[in-house]
């Protein structure tokens, strides 16, 4: 024990120099040895997520401060924050960030309900627990891609029965269908990862307290409001956490089953289509911090407003 | 001993009073309540599986299934380097992504669950803010530091992100089962004179297997499904994987549309996924809902 306060109150440069020395440490620096194993084990990790996230977020931002368009590429130079005021200024941008907000908002609050009533029927459900199970797994697991296609040629007049079914409908030629069928697409997909999450909450729930309720008269949907859902509050947003993070960054699905055409642009595709169409990697590189901004908003807004445990932290094991 | 025997009947009880207040109606209910979640998550599977068996004539034909069957479409994109080429790239990048993820996660993992050492909680926050990136944010400048380094369009070009965004994922799964692992076999190991690393490597890696399994799979099947770095980081079927390259397959002839192709390339790469699903899925579930849950 005290070994560990004396550990803790050793300052990193003591540490430096004495790594830099490479003096065998006795036995009884245990501790020290810990310490520096500790780091050497989390080394790799750490070195390889910095390489592909901080170095080039900050080549990002550096990006999006020049006028960089492969096209001209004698024309590139320094021109501060023109770019985001390009940007914030188009209307592009506007819309691309209502389409988003709108999939987002609709598809996680959707794809909660749907959750917590699949993971009520995995977990209450008196046969065939097993391959329910099974079916949920296989949307969570299948490729985002090959499922959109089976979407798009579902709905595609004269190929898919769900167009048929429809009288020939085609939704995925006007803005607000088109957008249904991306939410439609999305909740498919994700809701089997939600009731997951919510099922293993659902089991953390004591049955006593269920029962203790029964007996004092409670309805089954009171038992829900007043005793399930207070006591899966974290878990629940958590797993909101991670569908909204997930959601904002919508991509798959919207360049399989539009394109982002007729106004049904992602954010994650306007910055895309600056990149790979236009060329243009400032604009692109300033939308794409504009998103990362904007994720950062969602999360504060869920650990700060709503009190969401980060994942890993020591307070969310309660 | 007579005190046992009547527990022991009065539970049979119970279960039998329970078994019996389930009425026909509940039974009723549960049956048509998972059959239609069971139907909801498999037709579009289905309807995809279907589309892939139609002849091209029988494509523009919306019914469900398909009047005559061929396999037309899959010797079609299999006799291709089209797709075969991108699948070959898909299984590889993919496996070697998350060998070296799991390696490099089950290190961190370990000392997170288990060594004491300044920096933890920002190791821990710096992978919850790479799990939740936008990944778009980190396409261009990827794409224009792969291009200078000569990295684009090639495998490790690929592997190295999906590397980053695999050891998130990994070290999440891992810490939380590692927390799960009865560690006074480690002291022992210890008292014994191991060191903290033989202890690692001979007694507690052994036991962490199982997880190590589970995390390798989830860490696969994030690899196998990423899209958007997949297309924007190669342009030849030298480094694009299977999901990128179905919208360049293309019809039996120039004027055929490549539905029949695109449905049966995507029923090759859903395989894997329901084949993991059949054999795995009380792992996946567990390492799904660990991480994210326990913490």
């Amino acid at each position: 024990m005290s070994t560990g306060t004396q550990v803790a109150a050793e300052t990193a440069a003591e540490q430096v120099t004495r790594r830099g020395r490479r003096r065998k440490p006795p036995l009884s620096e245990g501790a020290k040895q810990e310490r520096r194993l500790g780091w050497l084990l989390c080394a790799p990790a750490v070195i390889v997520m910095l390489a592909v996230t901080a170095y080039p977020v900050v080549y990002a931002v550096w990006l999006s401060l020049q006028r960089y368009n492969l096209e001209l590429p004698n024309e590139v130079k320094f021109i501060g924050f023109a770019n985001y005021g390009a940007v914030l200024t188009s209307p592009y941008w506007w819309q691309a960030l209502w389409v988003t907000v709108l999939i987002t908002v609709v598809s996680v609050s959707i794809t909660l309900v749907l959750g917590m009533l699949l993971a009520l029927v995995m977990y209450r459900t008196i046969f065939g627990r097993g391959t329910v199970r099974t079916a949920a797994l296989v949307p969570y697991g299948i490729v985002t891609v090959a499922a959109a296609y089976g979407w798009y040629y579902a709905w595609t007049p004269g190929q898919g029965y769900l167009s048929a079914l429809f009288n020939n409908a085609a939704p995925l030629t006007s803005q607000y269908k088109a957008i249904a069928v991306i939410i439609v697409a999305e909740i498919w997909k994700t809701t089997p990862f939600m009731g997951l999450l919510l099922l293993a909450g659902l089991s953390l729930v004591p049955e006593d307290l269920q029962k203790a309720a029964k007996v004092d008269g409670a309805t089954g949907w009171q038992r829900f409001w007043r005793i399930t859902v207070p006591l899966m509050k974290p878990a629940i947003l958590v797993a909101l956490l991670f569908r909204t993070l997930d959601s904002f960054r919508i991509f798959d699905n919207i360049f399989i089953l539009t394109k982002g055409n007729n106004g049904t642009q992602s954010v994650s595709i306007l910055a895309w289509d600056n990149l790979f169409n236009a060329l243009n990697l400032g604009i692109g590189a300033a939308i794409s911090i504009l998103i990362f901004i904007c994720v950062v908003i969602i999360a504060a807004v869920y650990i700060k407003g709503f009190g969401t445990a980060a994942p890993g932290t020591d307070t969310e094991r309660r | 001993m007579a005190a046992v025997t009547t527990t022991t009947t009065a539970r049979t009880t119970t279960t039998k009073a329970r078994t019996t207040t389930t009425t026909t109606r509940q039974k009723w209910g549960w049956g048509v309540t998972d059959f239609v979640v069971i139907a909801l998550a498999l037709i579009p599977v289905l309807w995809m599986a279907s589309l892939s068996f139609k002849t091209p004539a029988a494509i523009l034909d919306p019914s469900f299934l398909p009047a005559s069957w061929t396999w037309g479409n899959y010797t079609q994109i299999l006799s291709t380097a089209t797709f075969i080429r991108p699948l070959i790239n898909s299984i590889g990048i993919g496996l070697i992504a998350t060998f070296i993820s799991v390696v490099f996660a089950s290190m961190a993992a370990y000392a997170i669950a288990r060594l004491r050492f300044p920096g933890k909680s920002v190791l821990i926050g710096m992978a919850l803010l790479i799990a939740m990136f936008p990944i778009i944010a980190l396409v261009t400048p990827l794409f224009s530091i792969e291009r200078a380094l000569g990295l684009f369009n090639t495998w490790p070009g690929l592997i190295i992100p999906y590397v980053a965004f695999g050891l998130p994922l990994g070290i999440y799964t891992l810490s939380a089962f590692f927390r799960e692992i009865p560690w006074e076999l480690e002291k022992a190991a210890k008292v014994d004179g191991a060191t903290p690393f033989q202890a690692f490597v001979k007694v507690i890696a052994p036991l962490a297997a199982p997880g190590m399994v589970t995390t390798s799979i989830l860490v696969f099947l994030a690899c196998w499904n990423e899209f958007l770095l997949a297309i924007s980081l190669t342009s030849t079927i030298a480094a694009r994987t299977a999901p990128a390259s179905l919208a360049y397959l293309s019809g039996s002839s120039q004027f055929t549309v490549p539905t029949g192709p695109i449905a049966a390339a995507a029923v090759v790469i859903t395989i894997p996924i329901i084949i993991f699903v059949l054999f795995f899925q009380r792992r996946i579930v567990a390492g799904l809902t660990s991480g994210a849950v326990k913490g």
